[in-house]
């Protein structure tokens, strides 16, 4: 575990533009070679472009190789306990609704011990981005069984092989009720400072799943999606309502049937947006509706005074 | 609307047969169903009771059954300071043979026994109470009518207890209006027929049986501001208000659930939010997530919650992050007995989590207590960033009393977020200052910005294998707490300032504890009575106190373990490793009675005069 600290980044002068050097922060302690570099570079980039307030950006991660990832970005953030990063970080979008808060983690932390909170956090719709770096294998605690880990691959809590039934990241998101689904792949950093920025933007629970190699314990469990090593890249052609009639073939992010069809496609399957609801409002403007009505209702009165017309009233 | 008003005893109040005996308190006991609305004549009472100046104390049990079964609502009011909920009950209405035969052995002697003629066949020629046969069901019948059938038997019985006690009807028909008031207009009118029934039930059935208050001194009562009437779970909810929490999250268990259905229900008032989680973790996680996002927020739960809890617990520890997590106590392990009393979870409190989790744990000594204690964790979270648990339990939960409405103009705290910009020197983890988050949205002239982390971390927040840091951050979390320890005063010591037998309670044994220090005291044996809220880290100046009496009877209720003594008793023991420190423990469910903490105190102590006072039987106040 390295404990080098980066060289401070010099005071950045007041509405100088955020850069890659300015959010720069610790040295990762990750592995030469692996996927989590490309994503963290996917991230700067996402931020060099999208120019929000220093201070309202929030990078946030619970446990695992991935959610080291606060301390390598120099924003306010934090790392939680394990698999619990999103309903920390429910708090902080609730808590306050000006800011911008990103969380990461792997497949461990969202898919297994954190998976009830992959559900609720986006059933309510909190307005935060979420992404999974997945790597399919535990790679901080070196090499046990993932619950992406394909059957018969070969652990150490699995020696002769993985015999359950692993889990289809893209069905489960989808059947989460998040409102924005993408997927993504390490090697491809322009593809995921396209999803990053298109998650960041969208208003509600976006959710990114990324392959993100371990060199160390699962090395080319992602090929077959990586042209330069034989395999094939297939991004999703999306619905452009040009009129024409290979439009008609095209995906429709906002069609939930169609992007569980692409989640159910055989391995390596397709990348890009599966599915993208703009309709159903968040909690934050639930919340702050609810706020909004009841404020009228007790027509603003002070803190103070509904606090005693309460005690009248019990009396 | 009829008025129940009869000439005959109104003006001095005295009837045709005698003018009412004077009584300083009284203890009546309702037992029946749970949905015979027996809870709301003794919410009635009590109210009543908070509306006149008399101190009230309620004692409840709840089925743990959605509905049916044995219910009782037990309430002691009175003259003067009500400390316990009675041992006893002077007078007992049984709605059921069930009612009287489970209860009638808590009826003192000389007490008065009111049962519905049309269900309840009472032993015959029982005359150790005074019987009184009442067609409780046929009377509420006759007076109501209609398709209620004995639905208001409660408020008839309310009405007959009017009577008997001389209590102000005009004040009673006020609360019984503003309860029903805004339903349907035929409810009201039909909770004053019941009452108007029962109260003027042919009053030569009652063979005397008039009673009237001591007269209140009102120069000593009256301390300038109105009583308000509530249980400890919405004065602990109203006390987090007050000290400008807006933020919480919660997982629904009993008897945590009513703290969050109130907050619920009123933060969005004070433009605050309450989530409901998918469970404990969740909830305390978010709780976190709004406390670092600048909102100190509360979280809670019962036991088992609490025990979920733990390793978001130790992170906060870790992070510093301050929060408020409230405990409502209840029989334990597992789900144990969730609707009865316990003091079991003090070592859970204390030492629960993993590592070396220095916490502060408060406790609440009785409802109004429950407002300020909450009051009071929100200064201490605040002031040392650190987590703070208030160990409530069952009995104050549901239990109904009357206090003083507080002060609220000079108690009120802001509760905005700062999110001033911090200097260039800010550092989240100071090794020689106290740590003072600064919440994401709140600018840093250095440009760096903080990690918050559950991770052994340098003064900026960033990770770190270092031996001599983890030492040095081991005790900067260590000392702040002392620090508060530090700051803490002496409790207050009652009765005599040294001598034979110290009495030590916390948490709802309080008043039962200070109870029985007068029955000590008055069997000549020269005691005193310590009461703790702060029980991590303990206040000033106990060692001193304890040495002072022979012999220290920590009373509380959970069991005395593989060592003999209970949990405070034995961090107490750990801590003066003082051998004078004894311990009285019980794990029945239910809240100390008074003669229970006298007789375990005289199995302590050598006294042949408090060991005679126990054979003693307390004859009822309302003893002819």
């Amino acid at each position: 575990m390295s404990t080098a600290l980066a060289t401070p980044p010099p005071p950045a002068p007041a509405g100088a533009p955020l850069t890659k050097k300015i959010l720069t922060a610790d040295h990762p302690t990750w592995c030469p070679g692996c996927g989590d570099f490309a994503v963290l570079h996917a991230y700067y980039r996402t931020l060099e472009k999208l120019q929000y307030p220093h201070e309202k950006i929030v990078t946030f991660a619970g446990i695992g190789c991935s959610s080291r990832f606060p301390y390598f970005v120099n924003t306010h953030g934090g790392h939680y306990i394990h698999g619990r990063a999103l309903p920390f970080s429910a708090g902080i979008s609730l808590g306050n609704d000006d800011l911008h808060v990103f969380v990461f983690g792997g497949d461990g932390d969202g898919f297994s011990i954190g998976g009830n909170h992959l559900v609720h956090t986006a059933r309510k719709n909190v307005n935060l981005t979420y992404v999974i770096m997945d790597n399919s294998v535990y790679g901080l605690t070196k090499k046990q069984t993932s619950p992406t880990s394909p059957i018969g691959f070969k652990t150490k809590t699995d020696p002769t092989g993985a015999m359950d039934q692993p889990i289809n990241p893209m069905r489960t998101l989808l059947n989460t009720g998040a409102t924005f689904v993408a997927r993504s792949h390490a090697t491809q950093v322009n593809h995921m400072v396209e999803m990053m920025l298109r998650a960041a933007k969208h208003p509600g629970f976006s959710v990114i799943e990324i392959l993100s190699e371990c060199v160390e314990f699962y090395e080319g469990a992602f090929d077959s999606s990586i042209p330069r090593k034989g395999g094939t890249w297939t991004l999703i052609d999306e619905k452009k309502n040009d009129g024409t009639p290979e439009d008609a073939q095209r995906h429709d992010v906002t069609d939930e049937v169609a992007a569980f069809k692409l989640a159910g496609q055989a391995w390596p399957g397709s990348f890009g947006v599966f599915y993208e609801n703009n309709v159903r409002k968040t909690k934050n403007v639930l919340e702050a509706e609810l706020v909004a009505k009841t404020r009228e209702r007790t027509k603003n009165a002070s803190d103070l005074q509904l606090l005693q017309a309460t005690f009248a009233k019990m009396r | 609307m009829v008025s129940p008003n009869n000439p005959e005893i109104t003006g001095n109040g005295a009837p045709a047969s005698g003018a009412p005996r004077s009584i300083h308190d009284v203890v009546i006991r309702l037992a029946g169903n749970s949905q015979d609305g027996i809870q709301s004549v003794g919410g009635f009472l009590a109210r009543l009771a908070g509306r006149s100046d008399q101190d009230v104390m309620t004692y409840m049990t709840i089925p743990s059954t959605i509905s049916g079964g044995p219910s009782i609502f037990q309430v002691r009011m009175g003259t003067g300071d009500i400390l316990s909920s009675g041992d006893r009950a002077d007078m007992l209405v049984a709605f059921y043979q069930h009612s009287y035969d489970a209860h009638i052995g808590s009826l003192r002697p000389g007490g008065v026994l009111l049962y519905d003629a049309d269900h309840v066949t009472p032993v015959e020629g029982d005359n150790r109470f005074t019987q009184v046969a009442v067609p409780i069901t046929s009377g509420t019948v006759e007076a109501v009518g209609g398709a209620g059938k004995d639905k208001g038997k409660n408020i008839y019985i309310l009405g007959l207890i009017a009577r008997i006690f001389d209590l102000d009807v005009a004040k009673l028909a006020a609360l019984i209006k503003e309860r029903f008031g805004g339903k349907d207009e035929s409810i009201v009118r039909n909770a004053m027929l019941a009452f108007d029934a029962g109260y003027a039930w042919p009053q030569n059935n009652l063979r005397d049986l008039f009673y009237r208050f001591e007269a209140i001194d009102h120069a000593t009562a009256s301390r300038g501001r109105p009583q308000v009437t509530m249980d400890g779970n919405q004065a602990l909810a109203y006390g987090l208000l007050a000290a400008g929490v807006r933020h919480g999250a919660g997982y629904p268990i009993t008897p945590w659930s009513s703290i969050m259905e109130t907050l619920r229900a009123e933060l969005p008032k004070y433009g605050g939010l309450f989530v409901q989680c998918e469970d404990e973790i969740a909830a305390i996680s978010t709780a976190l997530g709004f406390s670092y996002s600048g909102h100190l927020a509360i979280t809670g739960s019962a036991g088992p919650g609490l025990s979920l809890k733990m390793e978001a617990l130790g992170w906060a520890t870790m992070a510093e992050m301050p929060l408020i997590v409230v405990n409502v106590q209840r029989g334990g392990p597992s789900t144990g007995m969730p609707t009865n009393v316990e003091q079991s979870d003090l070592m859970q409190a204390i030492y629960g989590s993993h590592g070396d989790t220095p916490r502060v744990v408060l406790s609440p000594k009785n409802v109004e207590d429950c407002f300020y204690i909450a009051m009071e964790a929100c200064r201490i979270a605040r002031t040392y960033s650190t987590p703070v648990l208030i160990l409530t339990d069952m009995a104050l939960a549901s239990r109904i009393e009357a206090f003083d409405e507080p002060d609220f103009p000079t108690l009120m705290v802001d509760p905005k977020a700062d999110l001033s910009d911090r200097g260039a020197d800010y550092k989240p983890y100071p090794l020689d200052a106290l740590t003072r988050h600064a919440p994401p949205g709140s600018k840093i002239g250095s440009g760096k910005y903080p990690t918050v982390t559950g991770l052994e971390h340098d003064e900026l927040g960033h990770p770190t294998g270092s031996s001599k840091l983890h030492t040095q951050m081991t005790a900067k979390r260590r000392e702040k707490i002392k620090a508060l320890g530090a700051s803490l005063p002496a409790p207050e010591l009652n009765g005599d300032h040294h001598g034979e037998v110290l009495l030590v309670t916390w948490g709802s044994t309080w008043g039962p504890g200070l109870e029985a220090l007068g029955r000590i005291n008055a069997a000549g044996v020269k005691a005193g009575h310590l009461h703790l809220r702060h029980l991590h880290p303990l206040p000033n100046g106990l060692e001193e106190i304890f040495k002072r009496y022979h012999k220290i009877v920590v009373i509380e209720i959970n069991d005395e373990g593989l060592y003999g003594y209970g949990q405070l008793a034995m961090m107490l023991r750990a801590r003066y490793a003082n051998p004078a420190i004894e311990s009285v423990t019980k794990t029945d469910g239910l809240t100390y009675k008074v003669s229970e903490i006298v007789a375990g105190v005289a199995r302590h102590i050598e006294s042949a005069d408090l060991t005679a006072s126990l054979g003693v039987a307390h004859h009822s106040a309302l003893a002819k």
